[in-house]
């Protein structure tokens, strides 16, 4: 530990091992640290289950039927899009071929008292009791439009770049609830403010869902085996195995500065050196700022989602309109089907926006539509953002984002884009990285 | 005739020789100077046994066990452990235990395969772990002993063929696979000329 390194990272959330591993790939050296004794973070899978109880203050209990080793649940409800950016850095950083991945079986959105079944198709979409049959031509027009939108040659004057997503719906004749399913269930957007935005971003993520529902079925999710701490220490991997060091179970006592400058990172009476820093908020509170809040309930639970045709894996979307809430609220549910618990049981994560003093009472329209749950697990989040990017540049002290409420990775690998570039001023380059395993298996075989 | 692929774990104290290991396995060959683990930590080889045709996979350490820091995903879906310990040094062969205690933990299916392995013997002047308290343990964990020698080659071939002749008959992590899908673009399958260099 008593050497200089290039970059040191504190915490091995997926934000975190994603640079480590790209940053060793171009040749830094790396000194990656975690207080914790497993990897992940807040992107965490924990386990075993007794460790779960811990975490919340809770006495173990002990399932009936398995054993605690075969639970690894997750802190953070996520799910990776199918044609989204995490699924391309996977790929070309070859890091894919340590996990495995299952589709997301359905995915589902409120309406009124009940939830329905996400359109994943033209045959499903015509099907669909969401909307009336007029509308559905018009919905049709408009999905028509986001495939052929092209942002620099716009041919279709009912959707071009100065116009907001509202005037775009406004145009093709969309009612209400058909914007909230557009926006909502497939756009992702938690809250209505897009609505006043220029309709290329809107348009893009809608894209996005189509391209992702399109490439393996029933849902644009995928889901890893064994839960999302693999994909940190897939990531891990590929950095120790381009000389990044590891220490877990290391607290950090102090970050050194000198002369307003980073220089160091002590743990147990020992200084590791190097050029900069880079960080999850916990280890950089006085850098950072909290913007809001996020509480998320872990259900252990014995049954599948009622009217959901008994999905191992799903995803509900309550868009706020239908609760008379300003943001949506998320339930993701994985089960034993992805070695994420033992055998017949299911985990339903519901997380929401917090909006008043009371964030259980908020996930309650939620926790109603899931049934009976064996073990619930609360917590309120805070959400940070790194308070002033140019001075932790001078500083060298780089700070990741907290993840944030959305379903996906998306906005995580935009934290990713911004860092590097900030940490190295270029932007990433994935042609660099050669994948050093697949060429020592290729000669090997006979 | 069928084939399957089979994960094996490599472990042990740094300098035991888990990458020589693999290396005589797969290029029957030995580098006098291996450096300590980077850069490759992957490596496979495909062979006959009996009727079947066996890819392993081995996967090496990476260097993460160095501090704690070794993934639970390394473990995922492994068929077989290597535990490896340096005949000329006790130390090497006492943490052995700690490395079968975490084997244990993570891979406690009933087929797990457990191999315990004390390289080296080429140098069987400076032997400090007589093989009488190896096979002891050994026993007694269920696991399968093999003294051998990356640098002669000497036992290597020997820990492979056990692994393939104690393979369950069915993959119990099939089930789990059958609906997983790839996500990795079709590789283009050049066709590459045998590059075994001697
Ligand atoms: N005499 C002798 N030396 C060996 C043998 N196998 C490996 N070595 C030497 O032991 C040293 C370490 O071998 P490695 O294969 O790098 O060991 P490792 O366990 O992979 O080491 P790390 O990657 O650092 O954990 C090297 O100098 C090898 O040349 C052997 O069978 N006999
Ligand atoms: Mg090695």
């Amino acid at each position: 530990m008593d050497e200089t390194y290039d970059v040191i990272v504190l915490g091995t959330g997926l934000t975190e091992c994603i640079l480590s591993g790209i940053l060793s790939v171009s040749g830094r050296k790396v000194l990656h640290m975690d207080r914790n004794k497993y990897y992940g973070g807040e992107s965490a899978s924990i386990t075993p289950l007794d460790d779960l109880f811990k975490m919340f203050g809770q006495d173990p209990v002990a399932l009936p039927d398995g054993r605690p080793r075969d639970w690894n649940v997750d802190l953070i409800p996520k799910f990776l899009m199918a044609s989204g950016q995490l699924v391309k850095i996977l790929i070309k950083t070859g890091v894919t071929k340590y996990l495995e991945f299952k589709s997301v079986e359905g995915s589902y959105v409120f309406k009124g008292s009940k939830i329905f079944k996400v359109p994943s198709n033209e045959k499903e979409a015509l099907a669909t009791s969401l909307m009336g049959i007029f509308e559905k031509r018009r919905f049709k027009n408009l999905l028509t439009g986001i495939n052929e939108f092209d942002e620099k040659a716009p041919k279709n004057p009912n959707m071009t770049p100065e116009l907001t997503m509202e005037q775009v719906f406004k145009n093709f004749g969309l009612d209400e609830n058909t914007r909230d399913f557009c926006g909502h269930a497939m756009g992702l957007y938690l809250n209505d403010d897009y609505l006043k935005k220029s309709c290329i971003e809107p348009v893009s993520r809608i894209k996005l869902y189509c391209e992702s529902m399109a490439r393996y079925g029933n849902s644009p999710y995928l889901y890893p085996l064994y839960g999302l701490g693999e994909l940190p220490q897939g990531f891990a991997r590929l950095s120790a195995i381009y000389g990044g060091t590891y220490m877990l179970d290391k607290p950090v006592d102090e970050i050194i500065m000198e002369d307003g400058k980073f220089a160091g990172v002590k743990s147990q009476g020992q200084i590791a050196r190097a050029k900069m820093v880079l960080g999850d908020p916990s280890y950089f509170l006085d850098r950072v700022k909290k913007i809001g809040q996020v509480v998320r309930a872990i259900c252990i639970m014995n049954h599948t989602i009622p009217n959901t045709n008994d999905a191992k894996s799903c995803q509900i979307i309550f868009p706020q309109n239908q609760l008379g809430r300003k943001s949506d609220i998320y339930v993701s549910m994985v089960s034993y089907a992805h070695n994420v618990a033992s055998k017949t049981y299911y985990i339903a994560m519901i997380s929401t926006t917090v909006e008043t003093a009371n964030p259980e009472n908020e996930i309650l329209p939620a926790l109603k539509i899931i049934g009976p749950v064996l073990h619930k697990f609360v917590k309120v989040h805070d959400c940070f953002v790194p308070k002033d990017t140019a001075a932790d540049k001078l500083a060298q002290c780089f700070v990741s984002t907290s993840y944030d409420a959305t379903s996906h990775f998306e906005t995580t690998c935009l934290d990713i884009t911004n860092l590097h570039k900030n940490i190295t001023g270029e932007d990433i380059n994935y042609a660099n990285i050669v994948d050093p395993d697949e060429s020592a298996s290729q000669g090997a075989d006979q | 005739m069928s084939m399957r692929e089979v994960k094996v774990c490599l472990l042990g104290e740094a300098g035991v020789g888990k990458s020589s290991i693999a290396h005589r396995f797969v290029m029957d060959s030995f580098n006098e100077k291996q450096e300590s683990t980077i850069g490759a930590a992957f490596m496979s080889k495909t062979v006959k046994y009996n009727t079947q045709t066996v890819k392993f996979q081995m996967w090496d350490t990476a260097g993460q066990e160095k501090y704690k820091g070794l993934a639970p995903m390394y473990y995922r879906g492994a068929s077989a452990a290597i535990v490896v310990y340096d005949i000329t040094s006790f130390n090497t062969y006492n943490v052995v235990k700690d490395w079968v205690r975490d084997v244990r933990d993570t891979c406690d299916t009933e087929d797990f395969i457990l191999i315990i392995v004390g390289n080296k013997v080429d140098v069987e002047e400076k032997r400090n772990v007589p093989r009488e308290t190896a096979e002891k343990y050994c026993v007694s964990m269920g696991a399968h002993l093999f003294e051998c020698s990356a640098l002669s080659g000497k036992n290597v071939f020997e820990i492979f063929e056990k692994i393939a002749e104690n393979l369950p008959s069915e993959n119990p992590m099939l089930h789990h696979k059958r609906d997983t899908i790839n996500i990795r673009p079709p590789i283009k399958e050049k066709k590459k000329e045998c590059c075994k260099t001697q």
